[in-house]
């Protein structure tokens, strides 16, 4: 458990929180990533203003973590090749599932729904799982 | 003042992503290894999150609407069912492979991160594969929510059989 930072954690968790809680309160909309990126893929979606300025405000903030605290980002250990499957698992299955971490995982799960309490407990086994295959019996 | 809201919101939400560790896919990767050196930070990263959401969003929801717009617009309650799963477990894989979500691989994106990068024109994708292959049958699941005090009884069988007037998104 060397890696363990519930401080910076918690802290950013609360971030992470208020900031879904704002775009609710002001706006009226659930801070869901794969919602908010995907709808802007189709060709006749409603509110792609809005989706569009919630991006820039989200590279925005990228920026300031790049600039300030540029240690907190950090690159993937997967190969070229298993990120490329990665991104397209990750975006076909939201599309499918309705959802992601932000989506279900927070928003969903604060909002006590049941869909996205499965969703995450789902994506949670699913995800373990396949760390437990990458690391421990494939040997990548 | 309504899109610089959303705009702070975002940038909000990239800070708490940063600073919470999520834009380090090592360390997402280190959360679900729970058989190796396990790093249990990300259950706290969604405790600090959910923990502060089950207050705020019921508040929240006593409003009529929200502040800059005429309703709120809700995910409509559907079953659970396969495509709800098998969504989830495919997302779980693509998770866990690269250790990047949506949400933190846009953010780390900002760096020019060559990892981020690949993995968000294939995010990117594969959620164009989706809309392309599915019925547009999808847009059938928002509403506008109607405020509690405005419902009438046949608002109430109609939010009661999901039938509730489309907001199309």
């Amino acid at each position: 458990m060397e890696n363990f930072t519930p401080v910076s954690a918690t802290l950013g968790g609360v971030l992470i929180g208020l900031s879904v809680a704002m775009l609710f309160y002001f706006n009226g909309r659930i801070l869901g990533v794969s919602n908010i990126a995907g709808a802007l893929l189709k060709p006749h979606g409603e509110g792609k203003s809005w989706r569009i300025i919630f991006i820039a405000g989200l590279l925005a903030g990228g920026a300031i973590i790049a600039a300030l605290s540029p240690d907190n980002i950090g690159e993937s250990p997967a190969q070229p090749f298993t990120l490329l499957i990665a991104g397209l698992l990750v975006g076909y299955g939201a599309m499918l599932g309705r959802g992601c971490t932000s989506g279900h995982g927070i928003c969903g799960i604060s909002r006590l729904s049941p869909r996205s309490i499965v969703a995450t407990l789902v994506f949670m086994a699913s995800g373990m799982l396949t760390v437990y295959i990458t690391r421990h019996i494939a040997g990548a | 003042m309504k899109w610089l809201t959303i705009f702070l919101a975002g940038i909000l939400f990239a800070l708490g992503l940063g600073i919470s560790g999520m834009t380090q896919p090592e360390k997402v990767i280190g959360f679900l290894d729970i058989a190796g050196n396990w790093d249990p930070s990300l259950a706290f990263v969604m405790g600090g999150a959910v923990g502060i959401n089950i207050i705020l969003y019921r508040l929240i929801l006593r409003r009529r609407r929200p502040v800059f717009d005429k309703t709120f617009t809700m995910p409509r309650q559907r079953n659970i069912g396969g495509r709800l799963i098998s969504g989830a477990a495919l997302f779980g894989i693509g998770w866990g492979l690269a250790g990047y979500c949506p949400g933190p691989a846009l953010t780390s994106g900002v760096t020019a991160s060559s990892s981020a990068l690949l993995f968000i024109v294939a995010m990117l994708g594969g959620m164009l594969a989706f809309h392309v292959t599915q019925s547009e049958h999808e847009d059938d699941d928002v509403r506008n929510r109607i405020p509690p005090g405005d419902r009438k009884p046949a608002d109430r069988q109609k939010i009661a059989s999901a039938a509730t007037p489309v907001r199309h998104i």
